[in-house]
């Protein structure tokens, strides 16, 4: 990569910034090594998904042209989040179908939008990481990464360069969690129910470790094997591929409880 | 039938606690998802056959009239008869005309989801008049006095065991000593007790999975070949089909047949595909003496022109809701009406109204499942967040939830303010939270706490972390 530093806005998304901010510097640190130069508009807060998903499309829209606004001035944007990168790549534009001067800020931004690991992968051709996690780990494909903007090798090829890391597939990866944005808040009981099952499918690979690309997946599973007191420790497939593992007890656990 | 999709929350959380069903349930996850999924590695050209059979079925909707009327033409020409219905209580009204005209006692149905729509059982049984259904799955729910739970496998929703004890309490003329442990001997069972109930019938009743316009021809997809003794052996065939089940040729019919099975039950085909051209010719080994056609709208064509339209190209193969991790999680049941899954959440709106059903769009994670394995590539999603848009214009969702939105879409529409709430709220749960890294529960998140903890933040927010780092870097 020896090109000049090409330009990234990081779009954070609401639940990192928030939760974890660990993952939003696993990303910073990710992109600058991969000879990205990172700004982080502040302008930024939400895509706008649980506007959109619930039908309010108002709201929804002045959401949408906040960001389309922040980040139009950069090479690229970046999401760690294939849910929040698939709702600005696939829905914005979608969003401004009735609106041609918005549509084209739309489609333009979307053009220059990708999820982080394959941003990493395919943008960047970024090969291999130098990173070391000790353990078995699992990985989860998060319905929107995988589905709208096909994030499923990506992870994995970065992932199979991590030192001491073995990575186990796991049974039904591609069956979602249950968490699903508004979908937990309306339908908490059935949506604890499919993180039930996935937690029974993430036990049975016998993984200590579980990965994947959606915060919001994986507070849902983290959540859940948390309250069943399985040990598995969960994180954001960020983390580890920037070798930031050692900086943050996983996610759901106590500080004190990374046993490394 | 009487909808019960207000109920949506109420069903699933007794589908939830029903151990039988999850059972089923389970046993359904990992059939016809891995079925289906081998049948299509089978076959390098289904995403092509996909595309074609969309295109099909747009150009049909495109010119549905002309369809339509050149398929009467063709019934007539060969002797049939269509009859049009605008609402369920038309077209059975049509159905108990024909059956009274012919005095019939007894009337054997293949499975047809148009029936289940117009509650047909009970008006002929309300009329003096014997229904018999004669798919094994609707068989077992129609002594069971149930519903079909999927579109494809109605009796999905039961494991062996219920089945066996439905047929003992059923067939009480049989030796109660009798095995029924297995699937054969309850198939064998059914079988024999239904061939009887053919040869007594007066007219059959079946379903449509295509009416072809260039020939006035139904076609059928059965395992059993129940459809064909229904249709042969009785005086009058009746065809219920709704106004989406056209195609132009029969040519057309075999490109969607190719995807219909691969993408229901992973077949390459169905046992049986059974063409239905007019009554009996003279000189016909068998056949009806009367051929008809009762085509259903109710609320179809008004979805005609709408952003609902694309929902018209579905081929009721359950591919869907064989895919669906809500449907796998609380069966159909719950989604409290004929069409369940996602295609029912989109469907269903249409036909029973959206206040009725304005759970079922919701009631979606939008994984995307469905939409991936649609094989006439329905963007089912992309409609049940039409019918949330509508809800939401219309005011129907809970005000809790409208003000908590309204609420949040307040603060993120206000970047500044946005993030100092953001810090606040970090700091506050991450100092509350932090030491044990996860809420056992959580005040205005029970429903998420209830079954899951809620892991803590870390205790800052991005924003405020990174704008620190920046003034460090300045200085």
């Amino acid at each position: 990569m020896s090109e000049a530093p090409v330009r990234v806005g990081l779009f954070v998304t609401c639940l990192v910034d928030l939760f974890r901010p660990s993952v939003g510097f696993a990303a910073v640190k990710l992109l600058e090594e991969a000879g990205c130069s990172v700004e982080v508009p502040a302008a930024q807060t939400c895509c706008g998904q649980p506007a959109y998903n619930s039908g309010d499309k108002a709201d929804a829209k002045a959401i949408a042209r906040q960001v389309i606004d922040a980040f139009a001035s950069f090479d690229y944007v970046v999401v760690p989040s294939g849910s929040c990168g698939g709702m600005i790549k696939e829905h914005y534009p979608a969003l401004f179908a009735d609106d041609p001067a918005l549509f084209q800020r739309a489609q333009h931004l979307a053009k220059r939008t990708h999820e982080l690991v394959s941003f990493l992968a395919d943008v960047r051709g970024l090969e291999r990481v130098s990173a070391h996690y000790d353990g078995v780990a699992t990985y989860h494909d998060s319905c929107s990464g995988l589905r709208e903007l096909g994030v499923k090798q990506q992870p994995r090829k970065l992932l199979a360069a991590v030192e001491g890391l073995t990575l186990k597939e796991l049974p039904g990866a591609e069956v979602c969690c249950g968490f699903g944005g508004t979908f937990c808040v309306k339908y908490p009981e059935i949506s604890e129910r499919m993180a039930a099952d996935k937690a029974a499918d993430i036990a049975a690979t016998g993984a200590d470790t579980l990965l994947a690309g959606d915060l919001g997946c994986l507070l849902n599973m983290a959540g859940k094997l948390s309250r069943l007191a399985n040990p598995v420790r969960v994180r954001h497939v960020a983390e580890v591929l920037a070798d930031m593992s050692d900086e943050t007890p996983p996610i759901g656990a106590p500080a004190r409880a990374e046993p490394r | 039938m009487q909808a019960t999709s207000h109920s949506f929350k109420a069903n699933a959380h007794q589908a939830l606690g029903n151990a039988n069903l999850q059972k089923a349930l389970h046993l359904m996850r990992s059939g016809f998802p891995a079925r289906r999924a081998a049948a299509i590695a089978r076959l390098p050209e289904f995403e092509a056959l996909r595309e074609e059979g969309k295109v099909i079925k747009d150009h049909v909707l495109e010119n549905l009239d002309f369809y339509l009327e050149t398929f009467e033409r063709n019934v007539v020409v060969r002797g049939g008869e269509v009859h049009w219905c605008r609402t369920p209580q038309e077209a059975r009204d049509t159905v108990l005309a024909i059956c009274r005209r012919l005095e019939a006692k007894t009337v054997t149905k293949g499975k047809s989801m148009i029936a289940e729509e117009i509650a047909l059982n009970d008006h002929l049984e309300q009329n003096g008049i014997t229904p018999v259904e004669t798919d094994l799955g609707e068989y077992i729910i129609q002594i069971r006095h149930e519903y079909p739970s999927h579109i494809i496998a109605p009796a999905i929703h039961l494991v062996k065991e219920q089945i066996a004890q439905s047929f003992r309490e059923t067939h009480t003329t049989l030796d109660p000593a009798r095995q029924l442990d297995e699937a054969p001997t309850l198939v064998a069972e059914a079988r024999a007790v239904l061939r009887q109930k053919f040869l007594a019938a007066d007219v059959g009743v079946t379903g449509a999975n295509f009416c072809v316009a260039e020939t006035g021809s139904t076609i059928i997809v059965t395992n059993e070949g129940n459809g064909d003794l229904t249709q042969t052996l009785t005086k009058a065939h009746i065809v219920l089909a709704s106004l989406e089940k056209m195609v132009p040729t029969l040519e057309d019919a075999a490109t969607i047949l190719r995807l219909l099975a691969r993408s229901a039950t992973g077949q390459e085909f169905s046992t049986y595909t059974t063409v239905s051209t007019g009554p009996r010719r003279p000189g016909d080994m068998d056949g009806p003496e009367e051929y008809h056609v009762v085509f259903l709208d109710n609320g179809r064509s008004a979805m005609l022109g709408t952003e609902f339209q694309d929902m018209l190209r579905c081929i009721r193969c359950g591919a869907c809701m064989n895919h669906c991790p809500v449907y796998a999680t609380v069966g159909g049941h719950a989604y409290g009406w004929v069409y369940p899954g996602p295609m029912g959440a989109v469907l269903t709106p249409s036909l029973v109204g959206i206040d009725e059903a304005g759970h079922l769009p919701n009631a979606s994670t939008f994984c995307g499942k469905c939409e991936s394995v649609c094989p006439m590539k329905i963007p089912l999603p992309k409609m049940m967040r039409h019918w949330r848009e509508r809800e939401y214009e219309k005011k129907l969702s809970p005000v809790t939830y409208r003000s908590g939105l309204a609420l949040w879409a307040f603060f993120a529409k206000r970047p500044a303010l946005y993030h100092m709430l953001a810090e606040w709220g970090a700091r506050f749960l991450g100092a509350v939270g932090g030491p044990h890294g996860r809420f056992r529960s959580l005040p205005l998140a029970g429903g998420w706490t209830a079954g899951r903890d809620m892991p803590a933040p870390e205790g800052r927010s991005f924003q405020s972390l990174w704008a620190e780092r920046q003034r460090k870097k300045a200085t």
